[in-house]
C-alpha cells in the first residue's frame, strides 16, 4: 500500500517541457557601458501550453525570446527545444518553432501573399501545400480583402496579422510571440488572442511576452514574471493569485473621509483578527486597502463597524489580481516599473542590438 | 556540453530532403523578390542605363573634334569610349549590389531570412550575386546596343562572348565587395558615401576616358594597376576585332600584359575578394 502516491498514474501526468532555458546571460556592451540583460534566466515551457512572459520594458523579455529563436546566442546558458539543444543544432529548432518579432519587418513592395509565398520558400514547403495552407491562415486571419495589396499601405492591425500568418505558416510546434499586440486597435488584439486559444487548443504550445496584465491574465495557462533578466515568480495564473491568499478589500466610511476618521478606522481594522496590511490611500478620498483572509472577515468587519457607528460608504471584495502577484514579487506595481525604465531606454541602442 | 537534458539528434525529425533542392528553392525564392522589387520600382534601373547612356553621348561628344590619329590605332573618340563605358556600367551596377542587404539587415527583414531554417545562409548572399549579375549585364547590353546605334561598333559573337566573361568576371568581384561593405558599415548612410567617393575616382584614375599614353607617369601606374583597366582593354580589343587571349592589350609601365592576363586577374580578383569576405558573412549570419 505505501508509496501508491507516488508511484501512481496520476503522478506522471506532468506534460513534457517543450522548452528548457537554464542560467541564460547575456550582456551588451562591453564595461561600464554594458548593460545586463539577462542574468541567470532559468525557464520551462510545458507542452501544450499558452505561456506568458510578464515584465517592464528591459526586463529581458525581447533578449530571452530571441536567443531562444537562434537569433542570438548567449554569453552562456543552454537552450533545449523539444530535446534539442538550439545552440548545437540551430537549424532543426529553427523548423519546430515560428517566430512573430516585435517589430514587424515585412518588405513593402510585395503583396502579403507574396511575402507568405516567400516565407514558404524559406521553410521549403512543397509548393501545392504551401498554396492551401496560404489560404487556410488568409481566412483564419480575415485577411481576404487585402492579401493581395502591397503590404506597404497595411495598418498595424493587417501588419500583425500577416506576421502571425508568417509564424504559423509551417504548422509550428511552437510559436514565439514578442509582445504581439502592443500598439492595437481592439477588434484586432481580440481576433489574435482568438487565433492563439485555438492554436492552443489544436496543440501548439504558445509562448508569448507582454507588459500587459490583462492580456497575460486573458490567455496565458502559465507565466513567469521577470525582473532584470531572471524569472521571480512563476507557475499558473490562479496559482500565483492563490498563493497569496485572502481577499483584497477596500472600504470607505464616506465618500470622502478625513486623515483622521481614516486612522481611527485603521486602528480599528488592525484589531481585527484575520486582517492584514491595511493602507490608507490618501489618493482616493482617505479610503482603505486591505487584506483579508477569508470570506467571513468581512461580515466580522460589519459587525465591528457598525458597533463603532462608522457608516459604510462602499465595500469592494475582490480576489487577488496578477497586479497583486506582481507587486508581492517585485515589490512595485508593474505600471510603477514602466514609469521607471520609461526614460532610460535608447531606441537606437536597442535597434543596433537586433542589426546583424 | 555536459547538458543535464538527454539531446534528440535532429535525426529524429525524419529524413532531411536534398539539400541541392532546398538550396535552389530558398535561393530562387530570394531572388524572385528582388525582381519582384525592381520591377515595382525600375528607378535604379533606368538610372543604372541612363547614367553611362549620358557619358557615353555627352562624354563621347565632347572630343568628337579631337584630331584623328591622336589616338592609338586611329580610333574616334566614341569607339574608344565605348569599352569605358560599358565596363562603367557594370561596375557601378555591381557596387550598388549591398544596397539590398543593408537595406534588409537595418529594416530587420534579414531577422526573418535568419530565423528560418535555410539549408545553407549563402543562399542570401548567392541571391543578391543573381540579381546584381543578371542586372548588370542587361544594363551593359543596353549600353552595348546603343553605341552600336551611335556607331561605335559591336563586337561580333565571339567578341560579344569575351565582353560578357570580362563582364561577369568584375561584376562578382566589385559584387564580393559591395556585399562585404554592407555587412561591414553600420547603415545604408555609411554604405552609400563609399559607393559615391569610390565611383568617380576609379573611373577616371583608369584607361575609361583617355588612354595610358595621355597620363602623367603617377596616374598611369594608378590605371595599369586598377581593375576597371583589366576589364577595359580586352573588351576594347574585341571592339577593334581583336580576339586573341595571348595579344597584347595594354603597354602598363611594369610590363605587357595580354587581355589572357587581364582575365586571370579579374578572376583572382573576384576569388581573392570571396575569401576575403567569407568570414565576415559567417559571423554576420551564423
Amino acid at each position: 500500500m505505501h508509496g501508491q502516491a507516488h508511484s501512481g498514474e496520476g503522478e506522471q501526468r506532468s506534460v513534457a517541457p517543450l522548452v528548457e532555458l537554464r542560467g541564460l546571460r547575456k550582456r551588451y556592451g562591453r564595461g561600464n557601458q554594458g548593460v545586463e540583460a539577462l542574468s541567470g534566466l532559468d525557464l520551462t515551457v510545458p507542452a501544450g501550453s499558452l505561456y506568458g512572459l510578464l515584465g517592464p520594458n528591459g526586463a529581458g523579455k525581447t533578449t530571452a525570446l530571441r536567443i531562444l529563436c537562434t537569433l542570438l546566442a548567449p554569453d552562456a546558458g543552454a537552450v533545449q527545444v523539444a530535446g534539442i539543444d538550439a545552440l548545437q543544432e540551430p537549424r532543426a529548432v529553427r523548423r519546430l518553432l515560428g517566430y512573430v518579432a516585435q517589430e514587424v519587418a515585412i518588405d513593402k513592395i510585395l503583396t502579403g501573399r507574396e511575402l507568405l509565398e516567400l516565407q514558404g520558400d524559406l521553410y521549403h514547403l512543397d509548393r501545392g501545400d504551401r498554396q492551401g495552407r496560404i489560404g487556410e491562415l488568409v481566412d483564419l486571419l480575415g485577411m481576404a480583402p487585402w492579401i493581395d495589396r502591397r503590404c506597404g499601405g497595411y495598418s498595424g492591425g493587417m501588419r500583425r496579422r500577416l506576421d502571425l500568418a508568417c509564424g504559423l505558416l509551417h504548422r509550428p510546434r511552437l510559436l514565439v510571440l514578442d509582445e504581439p499586440t502592443v500598439g492595437l486597435d481592439i477588434e484586432s488584439r481580440t481576433a489574435i488572442w482568438g487565433v492563439l486559444r485555438q492554436l492552443c487548443a489544436e496543440g501548439t504550445t504558445v509562448l508569448l511576452s507582454s507588459h500587459y496584465l490583462e492580456e497575460v491574465d486573458a490567455l496565458a495557462d502559465h507565466l513567469a514574471i521577470l525582473e532584470a533578466g531572471r524569472v521571480i515568480a512563476e507557475g499558473s495564473p490562479a496559482a500565483l493569485k492563490g498563493a497569496l491568499g485572502g481577499d483584497r478589500v477596500t472600504l470607505r466610511v464616506r465618500e470622502f473621509s478625513t486623515p483622521e476618521e481614516a486612522g481611527r478606522v485603521q486602528r480599528l481594522l488592525e484589531g481585527c483578527p484575520g486582517v492584514r496590511q491595511v493602507v490608507v490611500n490618501q489618493a482616493q478620498g482617505y479610503s482603505l486597502n486591505l487584506v483579508v483572509e477569508h470570506e467571513g472577515v468581512v461580515e466580522q468587519l460589519r459587525r465591528q463597524l457598525a458597533d463603532a457607528e462608522l457608516p459604510v460608504f462602499a465595500l469592494a471584495q475582490s480576489r487577488p489580481s496578477l497586479d497583486d502577484v506582481y507587486l508581492q514579487a517585485t515589490g512595485r506595481t508593474l505600471m510603477d516599473a514602466e514609469l521607471a525604465v520609461a526614460g532610460s531606454r535608447d531606441p537606437k541602442a536597442e535597434r543596433k542590438q537586433s542589426m546583424r | 556540453m555536459t547538458s543535464a537534458i538527454p539531446t534528440l539528434p535532429s535525426a529524429a525529425l525524419g529524413p532531411e530532403p536534398s539539400a541541392l533542392a532546398e538550396i535552389t528553392q530558398e535561393t530562387l525564392a530570394l531572388t524572385r523578390r528582388l525582381f519582384v522589387q525592381l520591377q515595382r520600382r525600375p528607378s535604379t534601373l533606368v538610372a543604372g542605363v541612363l547614367q553611362p547612356l549620358i557619358w557615353l553621348v555627352l562624354f563621347g561628344a565632347l572630343f568628337a573634334k579631337a584630331p584623328a590619329g591622336l589616338l592609338p590605332g586611329g580610333l574616334s573618340y566614341g569607339r574608344f569610349l565605348g569599352a569605358g563605358v560599358i565596363v562603367f556600367t557594370a561596375f557601378s551596377g555591381a557596387l550598388n549590389a549591398g544596397l539590398p542587404v543593408m537595406f534588409d539587415r537595418e529594416f530587420g527583414f534579414l531577422n526573418r531570412l535568419l530565423v528560418a531554417p535555410l539549408r545553407s545562409r549563402s543562399s542570401i548572399v548567392l541571391a543578391s550575386v543573381l540579381y546584381i549579375t543578371v542586372m548588370s549585364l542587361v544594363q551593359s547590353l543596353a549600353i552595348m546596343a546603343t553605341a552600336a546605334l551611335l556607331g561605335y561598333g559591336w563586337p561580333g559573337g565571339t567578341g560579344l562572348l569575351l565582353v560578357l566573361v570580362t563582364l561577369l568576371l568584375l561584376v562578382f568581384a566589385v559584387t564580393a565587395l559591395s556585399l562585404g561593405l554592407a555587412f561591414a558599415l553600420p547603415g545604408h548612410i555609411e554604405l552609400i558615401a563609399v559607393i559615391f567617393v569610390a565611383n568617380l575616382p576609379l573611373l577616371f584614375a583608369s584607361t575609361a576616358l583617355a588612354p595610358l599614353s595621355f597620363m602623367p607617369g603617377w596616374l598611369g601606374w594608378l590605371a595599369a594597376l586598377n581593375p576597371l583597366t583589366f576589364a577595359i582593354e580586352p573588351i576594347r580589343a574585341a571592339y577593334a576585332g581583336q580576339l586573341s587571349l595571348t595579344a597584347v592589350v595594354l603597354e602598363a609601365p611594369y610590363g605587357s600584359i595580354t587581355a589572357g592576363t587581364c582575365l586571370l586577374v579579374l578572376a583572382a580578383l573576384a576569388a581573392g575578394l570571396f575569401l576575403l569576405i567569407r568570414p565576415l558573412l559567417d559571423r554576420k549570419l551564423s
